[in-house]
């Protein structure tokens, strides 16, 4: 009996700047084995499937257990984790191309740098005093603490933007991650100290209303994250400061 | 603002809580982190953090806390610091809950709690099982409030090559390299503050990031810096063995109530419970390892036949599972396809964490480079023999707070670099010469089958069961392997993103620190903790109750020894098979 593999087939990019092109890999196949040992299976014998030698496909991974976000890409044209996507459960040959909302740094490595700099924009931070002893921090409800918990495992990887059809390259459109830490810190005690001004930051150009009520985000998003309800909220709250800043003129 | 910069190479939770503690001391940062902070292994941590809060009027203490943590690491971790660390555990967990991090909560709505290894009080406070990303996600939120201010730059996507030292064995700066770039650059420092976590990847195989190579500790061990217990190597009881990593089911599924059992003549055997009467299913973690290792390796009453045991909580209730211990479940789910509500796990123990690492002075955690700072597990403070759980989360944030302010004092006391232009020059002419021969590299080696080999021979020989002989073999065969890496072949020469060449140069680093674990176990001819030799069972205080020193020399790491600091709990013999005799009292200490 020939030997088992598995077949991938990967769309690579030399550099920022360069044209897309399509490789081919065939690699033995070993149990529990997924998208991420393939990848390493092509470092250890950089060569495509027609016996051509190349280079070892560029990508990005990091905690490998679905809860750090490094190494997102579309996998069979479906944004998601490389480390969670195993070869049993996947049609062959599988398809690896980079997301596409972000500019490519090298094969499936892109630049997400604009998602970290949003989160500064909204001021997405309990704004402490300090790390000083300060005695315990705020009282919580369990209830209300799980609902936020699920909010706070945001792991800022990209896939609720890559199914936005709002959320562009070249566009300002904040979008789904940013919206739902905004109803985070919101929510606690001390992180609703800058509530206005988060409120203000998400009100104009690439802000919430700019939603356009797809509801693709929620469906992708890999933590099970309720999305669509903190856009909503965050909306409500939106409504609310407008109307606030009118009778406070 | 003054022209004093300090570097923080890492951005991990002791990277990040240095970096605000030097911020708040006023001090401008640059923060060097090859991924985005946010995705640091740190992420990885599951289980909780310790701190004697006494939330559950039981009498605890940070006494009992600091007894627990000297006991558990076997009477090797400095007592200072060590006391230090869990007398400050309940105001850092009280800081965090501030920052905003979603701790579990009671009914009361106060921080709840939870059990683990080598404790008889339940002191754990946790977030699910997530609990080391939520931190790293509330740390980070504050770091980057500095950011926005304009008090930390960060250089995300810069892989730190080597240190600049000047003769009189100070530290000016840093050669980074732009890894999308292939660019090597220098950047001044006033103090560097080393924060780049443990060394598992030399294994291949563990529960550690392929990111955790141990690389930047190596460079500063091959420029001078001294290496501390080298040989001491958590292996955790309890992961899933996987194809690309071994993923860490975390403690805390004993701590609330799991049970660990194989089948012996046919029926379920609670092994730790009926071995270890006292602790049961939370005896410290060297001790769960040796116990399962011995179970499948030389009883051969693993399932199946099959390196594996039993971790169950198919009996408890699913809603509390997924509360408590939602994201270890959803692990097991996603990358075994069972569910752990329902069936028992299956597990092995693994590579997991370095109780040694970068040599630290006790009271400031500078190194014998000036300057040079080692904060969280690249150091080797707190730990001793063997770390229980949940006192890494807290060690990490801790250092920040020793670390931070200890940096600070020193770059405003240090007189500056006499001619660092040149010396900067000299340093990134020797970094570029490395590359320019890992560019060149067209030998038949295979890197990966070189990391594949030392990987296979490292676990064999340099985990849980360790042997004189075969330790000198396997030193034998680093040397070979170090020898080999001259003639691998590189096959990719791009000067974008080339992980290949990155990766030959970690390579090197993983290679050189193996040999330190290596030789430093060779020359401690005792079992203590994660330490275990069956030609020496015992622990031997007479000769070995001291850190191991491994400094760098033409031949290899030299070994020399330094005393243990145990001026506040005389050692006693550790056994778990009985309640932990609490043989000091708090007003010994006064």
């Amino acid at each position: 009996m020939a030997e088992k593999t598995v077949r991938l087939k990967i769309k690579r990019q030399l550099n920022a700047d360069s044209s897309p092109f399509w490789e081919e890999f065939e690699i033995p196949y070993g149990p529990s084995m997924n998208v991420i040992s393939c990848l390493v299976a092509i470092q250890e014998n950089p060569v495509t499937r027609s016996g051509k030698k190349t280079t070892a496909v560029a990508w990005e991974c990091s905690c490998l257990e679905e809860v750090c976000g490094a190494c997102t890409m579309i996998i069979n044209g479906k944004v998601r984790q490389a480390c969670s996507a195993l070869v049993d459960n996947i049609d062959q040959p599988i398809v690896l191309e980079p997301m596409t909302k972000f500019p490519v740094v090298r094969d499936l490595v892109v630049d997400r740098q604009r998602m970290f700099d949003n989160l500064k924009k909204v001021q997405a931070w309990v704004p402490v005093d300090g790390s000083f002893d300060m005695g315990p921090g705020p009282k919580l409800k369990e209830s209300e603490r799980a609902v936020h918990y699920e909010l706070s495992k945001c792991m800022t990887c990209g896939c609720c933007l890559e199914v936005c059809p709002q959320f562009e390259k070249d566009n300002d459109f904040m979008g789904a991650q940013i919206i739902s830490q905004v109803r985070l810190f919101n929510f606690h005690p001390t992180g609703a100290a800058l509530k206005e001004d988060r409120l203000h930051s998400v009100m104009g150009k690439g802000g919430v209303a700019e939603c356009g009520n797809a509801q693709n985000c929620v469906e992708a998003c890999p933590k099970e994250i309720p999305l669509t309800t903190s856009i909503a909220e965050v909306g409500r709250q939106v409504t609310l400061q407008v109307m606030k800043d009118w009778f406070l003129k | 603002m003054s022209d004093k910069r300090i570097v923080v190479i890492g951005g991990g939770l002791a990277g990040l809580m240095t970096t605000i503690r030097i911020c708040e001391e006023g001090l401008p940062v640059d923060l060097v982190s090859f991924v985005p902070v946010k995705r640091s292994h740190s992420v990885c941590a599951q289980g909780g953090i310790n701190a004697a809060l006494d939330m559950q009027g039981k009498g605890d203490s940070p006494w009992e806390h600091f007894d627990d943590t000297v006991y558990g690491g076997d009477f090797l971790a400095n007592q200072g610091p060590a006391k230090r660390m869990c007398e400050k555990a309940p105001e850092i967990v009280h800081m965090l809950d501030r920052m905003g991090l979603m701790f579990n909560r009671t009914p009361e709505g106060q921080l709840d709690v939870r059990a683990f290894g080598g404790a008889k009080q339940k002191r754990t406070a946790f977030a699910g099982a997530t609990t080391g990303q939520q931190m790293i996600y509330a740390l980070d939120e504050q770091v980057r409030r500095f950011e926005a201010a304009g008090q930390v730059k960060k250089w995300i996507g810069y892989d730190f090559q080597e240190l600049i030292v000047d003769d009189t064995k100070t530290v000016r700066g840093v050669v980074v390299m732009n890894m999308n770039t292939m660019k090597l650059e220098t950047l001044p420092a006033t103090a560097v503050v080393i924060a780049t976590g443990g060394p598992g990847y030399i294994y291949g195989k563990s529960t550690n990031s392929f990111i955790n190579t141990g690389s930047v500790a190596t460079a500063c061990y091959l420029q001078g810096a001294k290496y501390a217990n080298g040989e001491f190597i958590q292996i955790h009881p309890t992961a899933i063995p996987g194809s690309d990593k071994d993923r860490l089911m975390s403690e805390s599924a004993r701590g609330e109530g799991g049970r660990m059992w194989t089948y012996k003549d046919g029926k379920p055997w609670y092994f730790l419970e009926e071995m270890f009467p006292a602790y049961g299913n939370l005896v410290p973690r060297d001790i769960a390892t040796r116990t399962i290792y011995d179970i499948c390796i030389n009883q051969g009453l693993g399932l199946d036949g099959e390196n594996k045991v039993f971790l169950d909580l198919s009996f408890k209730d699913p809603d509390e599972l997924d509360r408590k211990l939602g994201g270890i479940m959803e692990i097991y789910e996603k990358f075994v396809g069972d569910d752990p509500r329902k069936v028992p796990m299956k597990v092995f123990p693994s590579v997991h964490y370095s109780m040694g690492g970068m040599w630290v002075d006790a009271e400031t955690d500078m190194t014998n480079i000036n300057g040079l700072y080692a904060a969280g597990e690249v150091n080797y403070q707190y730990h001793g023999a063997n770390r229980l759980g949940a006192n890494s989360l807290l060690s990490c944030i801790y250092d920040g707070f020793v670390t931070g302010p200890a940096a600070v004092k020193y770059a405003n006391e240090v007189k500056p670099a006499s001619d660092y232009d040149a010396l900067a020059e000299k340093f990134l002419g020797q970094s570029e010469k490395l590359f320019e021969q890992i560019y060149a590299m067209d030998g038949d080696e295979n890197a990966r089958k070189l990391h594949q080999e030392m990987a296979k021979w490292m676990t064999e020989r340099m985990t849980v069961v360790r042997h004189n002989d075969k330790l000198e073999e396997l030193e034998k065969k680093l040397v070979e392997l170090r020898e080999r890496w001259n003639h691998i072949g590189i096959a990719d020469h791009s000067k974008v993103l080339n992980q290949e060449a990155i990766y030959v140069k970690d390579l090197q680093r993983m290679m050189e620190l193996a040999r330190v674990l290596t030789v430093s176990a060779l020359h401690r001819n005792e079992s203590r903790g994660a330490h275990y030799k069956p030609e020496f069972p015992n622990r031997d205080d007479e000769n070995f109750l001291k850190t191991t020193i491994a400094t760098v020399s033409e031949d290899g790491p030299k070994i020399s020894y330094e005393e243990v600091d145990t001026s506040l709990i005389k050692p006693r013999a550790r056994n778990y098979a009985v309640d932990k005799h609490a043989t000091e009292t708090e007003g010994e200490d006064k």
